[in-house]
């Protein structure tokens, strides 16, 4: 195990609001683990530790329940998560050409991250905003109809803007963890 | 959180009770919902009793929106009269590949899900309600949790709601990219923390639900139009549709068509007038080549067989079902129908929970045949080694993913045959292997 991990003092208070939510503490996991993520970026083996201990659950269970969801990162995540719909509605209107478009621009297969901690490729489901597809999701927001060109220019936006941002929180000494 | 919405004109084969985007008004904001009429029938609920809302809900045949179609007052009824404490557990966990109808009201019109949620609560005497947005949906949880907040500042939840003695908590929960949590226990357990597994029924959720106590899970859509029904009286809910299928539906149109969107028909609408009314027609004028008539669980349709009632019983006649009643339309020349399985059977596959083996060995033989046809090495009687592996997922599994992966496979290897002989060949030839003759067809 690398340093010790602790909540800061304000996802402390929003996991104390959480288990007045539930008449089971484990009923805030899937939160907790939501907030554990915002604060160190994934949920590395000492964090998944440190919700094990906040909620007082065994470490299995907190292991089952995050191995079980996509959305409960169990490697670093760049800055930029790309998210491609490859279902059918968005097949039909093109998506296979914007992950080609991603992946070369990229230099990623999906479910590969650049070295630089920038960006995350995936493929995934369907988003349900099929009457708007082509979707895709880039962390936290939607972007619908997406045009190759349009693209092309969002991904050179987000790589001058990763320039200025960096990697996220402990990407390289993450990486080192995650490979160890 | 506010949006500046445009007002429009919806087509005239359309009846709106529930959509109302085209007021253009921005409803998440509580003080605009309120002055259209919010929460009025919180007051005629209080007024009716529990008897009276259920007898409403009753009359107006309202049937599940998530997809099953389970009649919502008998639902309710079904709760036992003990003193446990009760849920109310709502169903956003919108996922079902080609759907999008309750992301509408998450994020354009939350509080009538609220006031839907409000009412049913106050019927079945739950004081807690959970509300379980699927993960991906980061603008639905973003206006629900404001909207939710807004409601708790007015004093429209907590303890002694508006001085009716009624208290009720709304908490929203999230999911977090698992679409086997849209079937009600799996979501039940992933509300208690654990991985969204479904469980073997009975007991029903009415009885152990979450926490192990009675608990009604509803959908959205469902739960939208609880206050509508209040509004116009349950039997003039029911007359607006067919006999046994109430009201109006959300209907979806996607795909190849010229003007994709939401709308809202009466129950029973011709699915060829959706499509090529609402829809607009099929892109640049082509012929249909299949059609999904509510979310890829549904056995895919021909173009000869999109002259049905949207209601929860007009597909029956051509072996499929309503689903979510959101249509994705595959045009001629434009869709190849080999990939469309491929994407199908990987979703399946992918979200297969992998408790139940038939399934779980199930959808990968499935994923496994469809991405050997797609390198070239695909044979025609793979094709039957498709359908002999959903015979043996269908039935035999916990939950209904099993069926949801089976049915749409099946009536692919079943109705477009002839189509997926020709995609093996062209990609045997495409990856240079020598193609075998079409062998002649006693059908054909």
């Amino acid at each position: 195990m690398s340093e010790p991990v602790a909540f800061s003092a304000a996802t402390n208070t929003k996991i104390a609001e959480l288990l007045g939510r539930y008449p089971r503490k484990q009923g805030a996991l899937i939160p907790t683990l939501y907030l554990a993520q915002d604060e160190f970026g994934w949920l590395k083996p000492e964090v998944m530790q440190l919700v094990a201990d906040k909620l007082e659950l065994p470490l299995a269970s907190v292991l089952a329940t995050a191995m079980f969801y996509t959305m409960l990162y169990k490697k670093p995540v760049g800055r930029f998560h790309v998210q491609i719909c490859t279902n059918v509605s968005c097949y039909l209107l093109g998506s296979d050409e914007l992950m080609a478009i991603a992946q070369q621009a990229l230099g990623l297969a999906p479910g590969e991250s650049t070295p630089d901690g920038l960006f995350t490729l995936e493929a995934v489901q369907c988003l349900c905003a099929c009457d708007r597809a082509p979707t895709l999701q880039i962390n936290k927001d939607d972007y619908f109809k997406v045009t190759p060109a349009k693209f092309k220019e969002l991904l050179a936006q987000l790589k001058t803007d990763g320039v200025k941002l960096g990697p996220p929180v402990g990407w390289l000494a993450d990486q080192h963890h995650a490979h160890a | 959180m506010s949006t500046k919405p445009t007002a429009y004109t919806p087509h005239p084969m359309e009846k709106r009770v529930l959509l109302r985007d085209h007021l253009g008004v921005d409803f998440t904001q509580l003080e605009n919902y309120l002055s259209h009429g919010g929460f009025k029938m919180w007051q005629k609920a209080m007024e009716l009793g529990r008897d009276g809302v259920l007898a409403e809900v009753k009359a107006s045949g309202l049937r599940g929106r998530g997809g099953a179609g389970f009649p919502t007052g008998m639902k309710w009824s079904f709760l036992p009269k003990d003193e446990r404490p009760r849920y109310l557990v709502v169903n956003a966990d919108e996922g079902e590949p080609g759907t999008f109808k309750d992301r509408y009201f998450l994020e354009l019109d939350p509080f009538r899900q609220l006031e839907g949620i409000l009412i049913a609560a106050y019927t079945i005497n739950a004081h807690v309600s959970y509300i379980y947005i699927r993960g991906e949906y980061w603008k639905s949880k973003a206006v629900t949790e404001d909207a939710i907040a807004q409601l708790y500042k007015a004093g429209w939840l907590g303890k002694n709601i508006q001085g009716s003695g009624f208290d009720l908590d709304v908490y929203m929960q999230t999911g977090a990219g698992a679409y086997i949590c849209g079937e009600e226990t799996a979501l039940i357990e992933s509300i208690e923390g654990k991985p969204g597994m479904p469980r073997l029924k009975p007991p029903f959720p009415a009885n152990i639900g979450v926490f192990g106590m009675p608990t009604i899970v509803n959908n959205t859509e469902t739960l939208a139009a609880v206050p509508v029904i209040l509004e116009m009286g349950g039997e003039t809910w029911a007359n607006l549709g067919t006999p046994k299928n109430g009201g109006t539906k959300l209907v979806g149109v996607a795909g190849h068509v010229k003007t994709p969107g939401l709308f809202e028909v009466p129950m029973g609408a011709s699915m060829r007038d959706v499509i090529f009314n609402l829809g607009g027609g099929i892109t640049d004028d082509r012929e249909i080549l299949a059609i999904i008539p509510g979310g890829s669980s549904c056995p895919f349709l021909t173009k000869d067989e999109i002259d049905v009632a949207m209601d929860f019983d007009g597909l029956k006649p051509v072996g499929s079902m309503l689903g979510t009643a959101c249509i994705t339309v595959m045009a001629e020349g434009l869709t190849d129908l080999l990939t469309v399985m491929q994407r199908v059977t990987a979703f399946y596959q992918h979200e297969s929970c992998g408790q139940c083996t038939p399934c779980r060995q199930g959808t990968g033989w499935l994923k496994a045949i469809a991405d050997k046809m797609d390198e070239g090495l695909g044979e025609d009687e793979h094709i039957d080694l498709l359908i002999s592996a959903c015979n043996q997922i269908e039935g035999n599994t916990i939950c209904a993913h099993g069926e949801a992966a089976a049915w749409p496979i099946r009536s692919i290897a079943k109705k477009f045959r002839p189509q997926l002989e020709a995609a093996i060949r062209q990609r045997a030839t495409a990856h240079g292997y020598v193609a075998k003759p079409l062998a002649a067809h006693p059908a054909a």
